[in-house]
């Protein structure tokens, strides 16, 4: 990601631009604690080098639920990652490494605003650190999926991190190796999938579990 | 890791934007909306409209025209607001609607798997 960022000029004589009929741009958001694989996963499935930028937050009341992490006219910076996939000559998915922290929470809501869903990327040596980021997307009624990134620990049985993250049955549990192309695409195509059950019938919870 | 923005003096990002510190909750352009520019910069135009004229000769999502300027989003999205007020770029937002469209949905997944 370093040499992403700080080889601008590279970067810039090297940019894929999309096509020129590309008028649907989509989002899908990574989330999870520090150190999760975030990046890693943007970076594996991306088309372009994962991007760096930031959002800043200057005004009280910006059209937020909760003023109380917003102090005056405080500027609060964030930075993100993204990556990009082409899926056809109209729509163009980006992927945002979005930092799970609490103080990060307005941030989440702009990013969360029309994103098709999330994926909460679990560590499980550390399995507390995605009780918020879980938290705020059931909070929003965002669609997610959890994924368990693969860090060589002892594995955990699906039951068990299920009920470390209080997870409602529907929602789909992966294992997954974020340096992997491969197995982040069906991180990915898994989390779709969910998205599809639940708006084709909203009333019936997705039965099937996926670990 | 570069901030985009970071090493900027507040004030030089100040005036950027004349003054304007918030893209405001009006302020049309989500994250990925595309950019498109609708003609070639001129000499003597803002060296930051100059370079989003460059940029988005072919769509240009939002996020990544702020990340290869080096600057906040918020600060883009302002430049952005004057360049489709005076017409030199156009938009081309993301379909938005209460639920996905199912055909979106599907469109996704498809090509995902032709990855
Ligand atoms: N073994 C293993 N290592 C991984 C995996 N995913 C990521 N890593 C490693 O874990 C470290 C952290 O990964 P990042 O992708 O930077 O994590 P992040 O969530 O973006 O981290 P922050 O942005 O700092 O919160 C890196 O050294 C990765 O190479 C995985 O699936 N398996
Ligand atoms: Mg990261």
């Amino acid at each position: 990601m370093d040499s992403a960022t700080s080889e601008t000029h590279t970067a810039s004589e090297t940019r894929t631009p999309l096509g020129a009929s590309a008028d649907n741009g989509l989002k899908i958001v990574v989330v999870g604690g520090f150190g999760a694989g975030k990046t890693t996963m943007v970076r594996s499935v991306s088309e372009i080098r994962p991007l760096n930028t930031e959002e800043t937050m200057t005004q009280a009341g910006e059209d937020v639920d909760d003023t109380r992490g917003v102090r005056g006219k405080t500027a609060t910076t964030v930075a993100f990652d993204f990556g990009r996939i082409t899926l056809d000559a109209h729509n163009v998915l980006y992927l945002f490494g979005a930092p799970g922290q609490e103080r990060f929470w307005f941030l989440w809501d702009r990013l969360f605003s029309g994103t098709l869903g999330a994926v909460v990327l679990v560590d499980t040596r550390r399995i507390d650190d995605s009780w918020y980021a879980i938290d705020r997307l059931e909070k929003h009624g965002t669609p997610f999926i959890v994924a368990c990134n693969d860090f060589g620990g002892p594995a955990f049985p699906p039951e068990q991190v299920r009920e470390a993250l209080d997870l409602d049955p529907h929602v789909p549990l992966v294992g997954c190796d974020a340096r992997s192309r491969e197995s982040s695409k069906l991180v990915l195509i898994t989390l779709v999938e969910h998205i599809q059950a639940l708006y084709a019938d909203p009333a019936r919870a997705p039965r099937q579990e996926l670990v | 890791m570069s901030r985009p923005g970071r090493d900027d003096a507040p004030d030089r990002l100040y005036t950027l934007t004349q003054g304007r510190s918030s893209s405001g909750p009006d302020n049309p352009f989500d994250l990925v909306t595309l950019v498109v520019a609708e003609c070639d910069p001129v000499p003597g135009m803002q060296s930051e409209h100059a370079a989003i004229l460059r940029l988005t000769e072919r769509p240009t999502a939002v996020v990544e025209i702020a990340a290869e300027l080096k600057l906040p989003v918020s600060i883009t999205r302002i430049l952005l607001s004057d360049l489709l007020a005076a017409g030199r770029v156009s938009a081309r937002h993301p379909r938005r609607a209460a639920v996905p469209d199912p055909d979106i949905l599907e469109q996704v997944l498809v090509g995902l798997r032709n990855l």
